[in-house]
Parts: C-alpha cells; structure tokens; sequence
C-alpha cells in the first residue's frame, strides 16, 4: 500500500511539474519571452536581518545616472524589488504592475529601485515593452551579482532571486521576503509592510 | 500482484497525463463553447442588478441576463491592458448609452493571476464602471488555455439557455465601432 500511495504522489509531482508555473503573459511581449520553466521556490540564504542596518550599495540605472541607497536616507522609505531575469514571463509582468502602482509606492513616501543582474542593454530593450517606467531600473551584472549577494539574493545560477526588501528613511531594513521565483509576490502584502514602515515615522 | 499494480497505476496517469495537459492549452473556440467557468457573485448590488444574478455564492456566464457577453481576460500587471483599458471604457459607455444594446449586451473583465486587492486596485485607477473578477489562482486562466492578456471573448446566448462563441481573440479591440457592428449582427441572426 506504501509503494501504491508514494507511486500515485510521484505521478502528483510530475504533473504538477509538468503543469509549469502559473503565470498569465501581456502580449505586449509578444512571442519574446523565454520560459525557463518550473525552478527550485528558493535557492540563496539571506545575509541582512529585519530591524539592522540595510547594506549600502551604488549601481548604474537605465538613465545613466549612479544610484546609491544613501541618497534617499532622511528623505524617502526604500523599496527594492530584486526579480531574476529580463524576458522571463513573470518578471516582465512584476514591473509593469508596480508602474501602475505608482501611487500606492508614492502614498506612503516611497520610492521603488527594481534591480536585476542583467547589463544595462538588456535592460533597456527588455524595460521599453513595460511603457515609461517612473522608477529606477538598476543593473547589478557587474561584478555579477555583487548587490543581490550583499543582501543574500543570488543563486547559485547567478540570477536573482524574487525578493522584496523595505528600507526606512533611517537605513533600518523593515521587511524582508524571498518568495517563490516562480510566483509573482502579493501586491497587498508588499503595501501593508509598506504602509506599517512609513507609519513608524 | 503489489506490482502489477502498481504498473497499471503508472500506465494508467502516462496515459491520461497528455489528456490533462492539452486540455489545458486550448482557448475557446469560435462556434463552439466556454469551458464552465465560474465567478463569484459579486457583493456590490449594482451589480448584480447588471448582471441579473442576486444571491451569494457563483454563477456561469451564460447566466448572465443579457443575449450577448463580452469578456475580457486581463491582468493588471500587464501592459498591452493597461494601454487598452480607456479604450474598453468606450466600448461599454457605447453600450450604455444605446437604448438598442445596454439591455442586451453585457461586459464583464476577468483579472487573471489577480488578487481581489489587484483587481480592485485596477478598477479604480481606470474607473472601470463595469463587473471585474478575480482569477488570483489561474483557475479561469487554465480553463482558457492560458491565452496572453488581454484577451476577449463574445458568447451569444441563446433562447433555451446555450451559448456558443462568436469572437475569441487575442490583443485589444481594434475598432469600437466595428466591434460593435459585428455584435449588432449577431443580434439580428
């Protein structure tokens, strides 16, 4: 009877993973995105802890312009939104949902820095099917992964993970979440955290 | 005998394992049907009074009071939907203010991979005045063959309580008033 059930939870498994991710693609993207289908949830372990100082960072953005961390302390709470590839179906949806959320990111003094490890020409063909984005994308693709690493966000394939990080106008990490790379994070959970942060003013 | 079981078992999920994934891959057909998709209900009285459904629990969309439903399918993580949303306002506010149509014709969004809170968050940036549902599980989605977004379906219903789809495409409405034409048509047959 053993065997029977641990057959049957196999043949679970493997329709499950065959099924792939759920994801719903724009057709903005047209027949440009590649699937890497169904990866491991989690595959890093994180470095920085809630409640400590956030690791300072510079990175070079799609406006030619360096952005550090530092720059918005005292002034603005700090998003980091870490997704891990250009043209892979999730992420080319997570950002353009976050650009429309423009003012539920401004609602609460925020600012939003969308990081990848991808180079900057990537980026910028891949970020031009999203429409005009209003927020920081930065490019972490050299030395590969060094920021994602600091935070404890790179896997051992050298993309990032799906993680989320809220930084307050003191540098303290107020929230941390690795979620699942092969599911877009909750939007409510992302401005509860949000809303809790800015209310410690 | 444990074994001869426990590979008919195996044969068995092999066999109807491509069944399970093509019926996932194949969006509705012109002249043909929906797969049975069920909604929520909506709280909101108005509309239900749209929609012709009162109650709590689900409903399939041919039981929607109208002879004609246009469904989009989209995402507020989309692009090509968030571009195509003023436009699909139009096209429910032609609808609206036809005294020929706004009995018969009614437009309802389905948000796939949206939460409630996503949904609702759409709705309002885009004051989108008709029914929007939430898909938060791709349970719709899969139903659907997993089409891109956004994407629209027309069923005419009919008199005895079928249905049969008479526009499933990919990508936004080109044309309002030519869309609108073609479902006039589908009225007259």
């Amino acid at each position: 009877m053993r065997s029977f059930l641990r057959t049957v939870s196999a043949i679970a498994i493997l329709i499950s993973w065959a099924s792939g991710p759920a994801f719903a693609l724009s057709d903005a993207y047209k027949e440009n995105i590649y699937n890497p289908g169904q990866l491991k949830p989690v595959d890093s372990t994180l470095k920085v802890k809630v409640g400590e100082p956030a690791p300072e960072f510079t990175l070079p953005s799609l406006n030619g312009e360096a952005v550090s961390l530092s720059q918005f302390a005292g002034k603005k709470n700090v998003v980091i939104s870490f997704v891990p590839a250009a043209w892979t179906p999730i992420c080319s949806d997570q950002w353009p949902g976050y650009n429309l959320a423009k003012g539920l990111f401004e609602a609460q003094d925020a600012v939003l820095l969308g990081i990848t490890v991808d180079n900057l020409p990537t980026l910028y063909s891949w970020t031009r099917q999203m429409g005009n984005l209003w927020f920081p994308v930065l490019s972490d693709f050299w030395p590969h992964g060094a920021v994602a690493d600091k935070f404890g966000v790179l896997r051992s394939d050298g993309i990032a993970e799906r993680a989320l990080f809220i930084i307050d106008k003191a540098g303290i990490l107020r929230y941390a979440k690795v979620g699942d790379i092969n599911r877009r994070p909750d939007l409510e959970e992302l401005i509860n955290a949000l809303e809790k942060t800015n209310s410690k003013r | 005998m444990k074994k001869l079981r426990m590979i008919w078992t195996i044969l068995a999920c092999l066999l109807f394992l491509p069944a399970f994934l093509a019926a996932e891959v194949a969006p509705p057909a012109e002249g043909g049907r929906l797969p049975d998709i069920r909604l929520a209900i909506p709280a909101d009285a108005g509309y239900q009074t749209y929609l012709g459904i009162k109650g709590e629990g689900t409903f399939f969309l041919p039981q929607i009071k109208a002879s004609i439903v246009i469904v989009e399918i989209f995402s507020m993580y989309c692009p090509h939907c968030q571009r195509e949303a003023s436009s699909v306002n139009d096209l429910f506010s032609k609808i609206r203010s036809s005294e020929k149509l706004k009995d018969k014709v009614k437009l309802v969004g389905i948000g796939v991979g949206n939460s409630p809170f996503e949904v609702e968050y759409f709705k309002k940036t885009y004051s989108i005045q008709f029914p929007l549902f939430s898909d938060g599980e791709f349970i719709v989605h899969k139903q659907l063959g997993e089409v891109r977004t956004p994407y629209f379906i027309g069923i005419k219903i009919l008199k005895d309580g079928s249905h049969k789809v008479f526009y499933s495409k990919l990508g936004g409405i080109a044309d309002n008033v030519s869309f609108l034409k073609l479902i006039q048509a589908q009225l007259n047959k």
